[in-house]
């Protein structure tokens, strides 16, 4: 039961397995039918949007905001192109991404909408969107992940999202589009050969589901940098997106989890996660990262005169 | 058949701007200029390669990434609107660009030889990578010659620099092994900047060149070294000191194409042609060329 702008939060992975062939791989068919609940339970939630964080989705140039009312078009992955192509066209909510660039201005962020024909929507969107919202029937939201962006940055993201909500009065569905371990096997592989690629990752993966199903979002949220460390590539600098999930959602532990499945991705760790606020929490957790507000850039520590 | 030969090499960096700011035909978005040091010597080096004969052009490009092996474009002809995703408001371009794909097939065989992972790219929705259209883009606006486009396998992100500089070193070994038995002329392509840090911000107006210098002193120094090092032609010493560079610079060389070049041609031992130094959005960025040819090699800069 919410009585916050968010009903309940879903956690999916990137990879195109599960909308182009789910029928090759038992746990990939197993990804899909998640979805296919998840896609259920927002479809009855009463949602007013779909609001998505995409970790394939890297900006450079602050957090941009898609805001094309229909973007269309057909998506190839760069590393899956073989499993075929992802024609979409969606419904965005332009006024509510128009008005998340004004709120992430006013905590201290750049941020801009993008709305051009053909913009390149990312492989992980796509696939969400695609599984989690068939019919367009939600209008949409994407907002990028900064590949400079560290923790007090994607917070304060996060937070202008939920100001969003609220000024806006829109009940939202939120969705994180990234992987648990994200390192997949460098070489080809047949599909019934698919596995986590280390023990430790699904090790890792395992413990992360544990806090998920116990509802333990801002204790996930604590741990990002240590679960950076351990089963994250480090193509970017820090493990963000739990950081942005819990600052929209609500920092706390207060909720039920459910983990829908779980299952290999090229050797990286997929899961189908929901997360809907409760009263009650779970955990004893001392959280020793601060909270923050308001971004206020860099430091100028080289310019300050101590060298 | 006559042997085949590597007839030039081009450290050639694809930022958008550089596309933008010379409004051609095919880019949407309009602009008042900008980065003229970058732009006339690419024009310098666009009409010396006019006056090379070659068949075709090999880019590497750290734009498309591939984390299960290096891809190789497959089909004759990709016709489509590239958006950067980054700058969606500087580069909207429409491409039309042929593709070498009896040679792309004999890199890729090769490099197979070689045990290295690597796959054919067939799908026809594929949509061309804005690294490889912006570095052709400049080096030929005519697009009057096939390419051939080859990933970036992200090695540096799963193994380290130095993985990377392993395997992109047997990549460039094979496809000049490949150059050689086909019997093209080819013109290598690395399309990247050197140091590599963006600010975040942009300008109002993108072009507004009072607002453009390098992210910071560091960057430029160890720019400034590497570009040292190419003019007194030490291309090994380069490649050597490549991983200290990678990380302190964040430099795009993690990609790997200026050692896949180097290895392909054999590391020069003479001077790097420099047709010019700048910064874009706070990245450093070199344009320079390896002539073989010791009639036609020059000193540009």
């Amino acid at each position: 039961m919410s009585e916050g702008p968010v009903l309940f939060g879903v956690h999916v992975p990137p990879h195109p397995q599960p909308l182009l062939a789910h029928e090759q791989n038992d746990g990939w068919g197993r990804l899909r039918a998640a979805f296919e609940h998840c896609q259920e339970q927002i479809e009855l939630s009463g949602a007013d949007i779909l609001l998505v964080y995409s970790t394939t989705w890297p900006s450079i140039i602050g957090h941009q905001i898609q805001a094309h009312p229909e973007p269309e078009w057909v998506h190839v992955d760069d590393d899956f192109h073989f499993l075929g192509s992802m024609p979409y066209k969606f419904r965005m909510d332009v006024e509510f991404a128009e008005g998340y660039r004004d709120a992430a201005e006013k905590r201290g962020l750049f941020a801009r909408t993008v709305a051009y024909h053909g913009f390149p929507i990312d492989t992980g969107s796509v696939v969400a969107l695609s599984l989690l919202n068939p019919n367009n029937r939600i209008p949409a939201c994407i907002v990028s992940s900064n590949l400079y962006a560290n923790r007090s940055e994607t917070i304060v993201l996060g937070k202008a999202a939920r100001d969003t909500l609220e000024a806006q009065g829109k009940k939202a569905v939120v969705v994180v589009v990234s992987s648990l371990s994200n390192r997949m096997f460098t070489e080809h592989i047949e599909p019934h050969e698919d596995r986590i690629h280390s023990q430790k990752d699904d090790d890792w993966n395992r413990k992360m589901l544990e806090f998920f199903a116990d509802g333990r979002l801002e204790d996930i949220s604590q741990l990002s940098r240590e679960i950076h460390g351990q089963i994250r590539v480090s193509k970017v600098v820090a493990y963000k997106p739990i950081w942005w999930m819990a600052a929209v959602m609500g920092q706390h532990n207060n909720y039920a989890g459910q983990v829908h499945a779980y299952e290999a991705l090229h050797g990286a760790g997929g899961a189908v996660i929901t997360l809907s606020p409760t009263s009650h929490s779970i955990g004893d957790k001392e959280f020793d990262e601060d909270d923050v507000e308001f971004y206020r850039g860099d430091r100028d520590v080289l310019t300050k005169g101590m060298i | 058949m006559a042997r085949g030969e590597i007839v030039l090499g081009c450290l050639a960096p694809h930022p958008p701007h550089l596309v933008y700011a010379d409004n051609p035909e095919q880019n949407e978005p309009f602009s008042e200029g900008g980065w003229e040091t970058l732009r006339w010597g690419y024009q310098r080096l666009a009409r010396k390669l006019k006056n090379i004969d070659y068949d075709t052009i090999v880019i590497f490009t750290p734009h498309w990434q591939t984390y299960i092996g290096t891809h190789f474009l497959g089909l004759p002809n990709f016709k489509s609107l590239s958006v950067d995703p980054i700058f969606p408001n500087l580069f909207r371009y429409h491409y039309d660009l042929n593709v070498d794909v009896e040679l792309a097939e004999a890199m890729r065989a090769h490099a197979e030889e070689a045990g290295i992972i690597t796959k054919m790219m067939r799908n026809p929705d594929f949509r061309v990578d804005y690294g490889t259209i912006t570095s052709c883009h400049l080096l030929n606006p005519d697009w009057d010659k096939q390419i051939v486009t080859i990933s970036s396998n992200r090695n540096r992100h799963y193994y380290s620099v130095e993985v990377m500089n392993e395997q992109a070193t047997a990549l460039g070994e094979a496809c000049a092994r490949a150059v050689e038995l086909s019997g093209r002329k080819v013109v290598m392509v690395a399309s990247h900047s050197l140091s590599h840090r963006h600010f975040v911000e942009e300008a109002p107006l993108p072009e507004d060149m009072s607002r453009e210098h390098i992210y910071n002193h560091s960057q430029y120094v160890w720019d400034m070294k590497m570009v040292d090092l190419m003019r007194a032609g030490n291309m090994r010493e380069v490649i050597d000191l490549m991983p200290e560079f990678t990380e302190q610079t964040m430099a795009e060389t993690e990609g790997g194409g200026l050692t896949w070049m180097m290895a392909a041609m054999g590391y020069p031992d003479y001077c790097a042609e420099i047709y010019g130094y700048q910064s874009v959005i706070g990245t450093g960025n070199v344009i320079a060329a390896w002539d073989p040819n010791e009639q036609s090699r020059e000193v540009v800069l």
